[in-house]
């Protein structure tokens, strides 16, 4: 997908160079690669750093596969890389999400997390998960799964019922928030009236983390993220016209009320897979698609596509290694990794652009 | 060969919601002609355009874009034919102007809507033809109104439309750019043979740029013509709701109306030298009286709506001995006299003599304190 990019853009490149927009491609280009070797070097830092310390030497040999066997090769290729692929993907998609969403509402702060979806997803999740412990059941990862999409559609029916009557949309963002805090409420209150060994097990996914990623969980979230997102980008198009407005969109041929099932129904899978494979994650589908807008200085969906996923990805393997390793061997909740580094983001972003609309 | 069709509607209901606010409205332009609508706000111009560029259902009848019913033609097809501006601005984020009237090019470009060469030279001559050049490097958020107005009409333009349609293009715009964004629309009906619908505010301006003015009344489409014919009589003003002294429908200009019914002031005006003064004691509610005026002088139309009581003779006749008593004995009641006429000839003697008579009564000041 990167390579057919940057084809493009090089094809691109003819009538750019044509209205001298040089520096425009060249910062784009900066980016993509930047990006990439970014990703590679916090591969690399997460592969090496943890609990149980690695040489190189010993890493290498896994990788080219010279060991297959021992606790070196079982940590590495049973904890570390699907973790890291875990963290890639669900990156990716929390990004992509946010950055469909931001455009769907018209809204710089929407997000997964914000519009209740996350907060949706659990509740279902957490009813899902008691009830079947109840009866002495372990829930599948596809289970899991399915109750959390169940989750998001609802949290984001009700944002949906609610903007047919409102036409404000910060007041949706409101209502979205308003949701979240009553699923939290009944979460809470089942929570209180469950086992303690299902607390557990519920807290411990709702804190949000990458860790006992199996790879089969990392093969089917890795086809779903990757669908999901390959069709995103192949409405790059209507999406860009979206950006226009409605009315706008409208006139250009574009089915709005297609799209915009479209653009819901893709972003709730996107969020609804983060939510059930790794748990609610807050402010990185905020928070990226800001930097993605503000290092690439576009906001096209063909470039914010791939480059929100990139740098999700980015962003989530940063937080997930801090995560890991600041208070090793205790781990910290991704959220709260995310939500310290990533919070003061959206802050500035809005100030900075508060500034430049006056 | 026929004239060529552009945009037609056939019994058409819009409105909001299920609600029909209008109806039956027969509105038809052909290519090369513009079509304006007139009418108070909240009349429902707005709402016949956003139907007809499908922001709203149509509740009732038929819109026919080139020969064939807008129902049944696909989205695309439609945005290869009709463009739009509407009043409300998007907000594109991160986009220069050029890229803004780049969006134009999307009914015609391939799936990840990348424009090609061809694609922006047509950007490029759109921005020409509105005069953005200037602008076509900044962000459509720093430009001014007038500006993204043009912005949008060249957007517009680079669909390539054969039919154009266009909400209050004027709105928020200043005399220079109003005149500029209604240049380009004339220009571009005349020479690329576009039919264009569109609503005014500004009358005058509608009567000077329109092939065909819509008159629409809360109800319906209530008159239908060319210029001469809508705004003949006292029509515009009842659709509007206003006195009939208050617009002058041959020149456009809009009176505040004065209800004094004693005047306190009387004004030797003519030939237009007196509007300033009817201007200055209208502000200051002092009630006045004006004369002695010809009936098709420059300045009557502001004198009927400002003065209390107009002394006036028939065009081109001479004043009279009678004209000079009506005036003497309303001067007589007033306070003070102004007189900014200046210049006096054989058809206006009278006046001369008013300006004496005022001398001798020692009313006569020259400047409003």
């Amino acid at each position: 997908m990167e390579q057919e990019k940057s084809k493009k853009n090089m094809e691109d490149g003819g009538t750019e160079k044509l209205m001298r927009r040089e520096p425009v491609m060249m910062r784009r280009i900066l980016f993509f690669s930047g990006m990439l070797l970014l990703l590679f070097g916090l591969v690399a830092w997460n592969v090496g750093s943890g609990s149980q310390s690695m040489s190189f030497r010993e890493i290498l040999d896994i990788l080219t596969g010279k060991v297959q066997e021992g606790a070196a090769f079982q940590i590495l290729w049973n904890i570390r890389f699907p973790r890291i692929c875990a963290a890639f993907f669900l990156g990716g998609a929390l990004a992509v999400s946010g950055f469909l969403l931001q455009t769907f509402f018209g809204n710089p702060i929407a997000g997964p997390y914000v519009l209740g979806i996350s907060s949706g997803a659990k509740l279902v999740v957490a009813i899902v998960m008691i009830m079947l412990l109840s009866k002495g059941v372990r829930i599948s990862s596809f289970g899991m799964m399915a109750a959390a999409f169940v989750g998001a559609m609802i949290a984001m029916g009700f944002v949906l019922l609610v903007s047919l009557r409102v036409q404000k949309m910060s007041l949706l963002i409101v209502c979205g928030i308003m949701i979240g805090y009553i699923c939290s409420a009944v979460t809470e209150l089942l929570v209180t009236f469950a086992d303690d060994s299902n607390i557990v097990n519920l807290h411990n996914w709702s804190m949000g983390s990458f860790s006992g990623m199996a790879w089969g969980n990392v093969k089917t979230m890795a086809w779903i993220v990757l669908l999901t997102c390959v069709i995103t980008f192949l409405l790059s198009k209507p999406i860009g016209a979206y950006q226009m407005g409605e009315a706008y969109a409208r006139n250009m041929g574009v089915n709005i009320r297609g799209l915009r099932i479209l653009l819901i129904l893709l972003s709730s899978i996107l969020s609804a897979c983060v939510t059930a494979f790794a748990g609610p994650i807050s402010f990185v589908g905020i928070a990226v698609p800001h930097l993605v807008k503000l290092m690439t200085k576009t906001a096209k969906p063909y470039l914010m596509i791939p480059g929100c996923f990139l740098c999700g990805a980015v962003v989530t393997l940063f937080c997930d290694g801090i995560a890991r390793t600041i208070f090793a061997p205790t781990e910290v909740s991704i959220s709260s990794v995310t939500a310290v580094l990533l919070a003061p983001v959206v802050i500035l972003m809005m100030i900075r652009k508060g500034e430049k609309r006056r | 060969m026929t004239e060529k069709m552009g945009l037609k509607t056939e019994n058409l209901s819009v409105g909001y919601g299920k609600k029909i606010l209008l109806s039956g409205v027969e509105l038809e332009v052909k290519a090369g002609k513009i079509l304006t609508l007139i009418g108070p706000n909240g009349s429902g111009k707005s709402t016949i355009l956003k139907t007809i560029t499908r922001q709203l259902r149509t509740l009732g009848g038929k819109i026919l874009l080139m020969d064939r019913n807008m129902e049944e033609l696909p989205g695309e097809e439609i945005a290869k034919t009709l463009s739009m501006v509407m009043t409300e601005r998007p907000t594109p984020e991160l986009m220069t102007c050029r890229e803004v009237v780049g969006t134009g090019r999307y009914p015609y470009v391939g799936l990840m809507g990348i424009l090609g060469k061809e694609d922006w030279k047509k950007v490029e001559k759109a921005l020409e033809t509105v005069l953005a050049k200037e602008v076509a490097d900044k962000s459509f958020y720093e430009i001014s109104d007038g500006q993204r107005q043009r912005v949008m009409l060249a957007r517009a333009l680079c669909q390539e439309p054969q039919v154009l349609v266009l909400d209050e293009p004027t709105s928020y715009l200043d005399m220079r750019f109003k005149l500029d964004i209604l240049e380009s629309i004339r220009r571009l009906a005349k020479e690329r043979k576009i039919a264009i619908m569109m609503s005014l505010h500004e009358l005058d301006l509608a009567m000077k740029v329109s092939d065909e003015i819509a008159c629409v009344d809360g109800k319906g489409i209530s008159r239908l013509g060319t210029p001469e014919e809508v705004f003949r009589g006292t029509y515009v003003q009842e659709l509007y709701g206003v006195s009939k002294e208050s617009y002058e429908p041959l020149t456009g200009e809009l009176f505040l109306s004065s209800k004094g019914i004693q005047p306190k002031a009387f004004v030797i005006g003519g030939g237009g030298e007196g509007i300033p003064t009817y201007y200055r004691l209208q502000r200051e509610e002092i009630p006045f009286a004006a004369g002695i005026l010809f009936e098709n002088d420059l300045e009557m139309a502001a004198a009927r709506a400002c003065a209390s009581k107009v002394i006036s003779v028939a065009a081109f006749s001479e004043m009279g001995e009678e004209a000079l008593k009506r005036a003497k004995e309303c001067m007589d009641e007033c306070e003070t006299v102004f007189c900014p006429l200046t210049t006096f000839g054989p058809l206006n003697e009278a006046n001369k003599a008013l300006l004496e008579y005022a001398q001798n009564c020692g009313k006569l000041k020259n400047v409003l304190e």
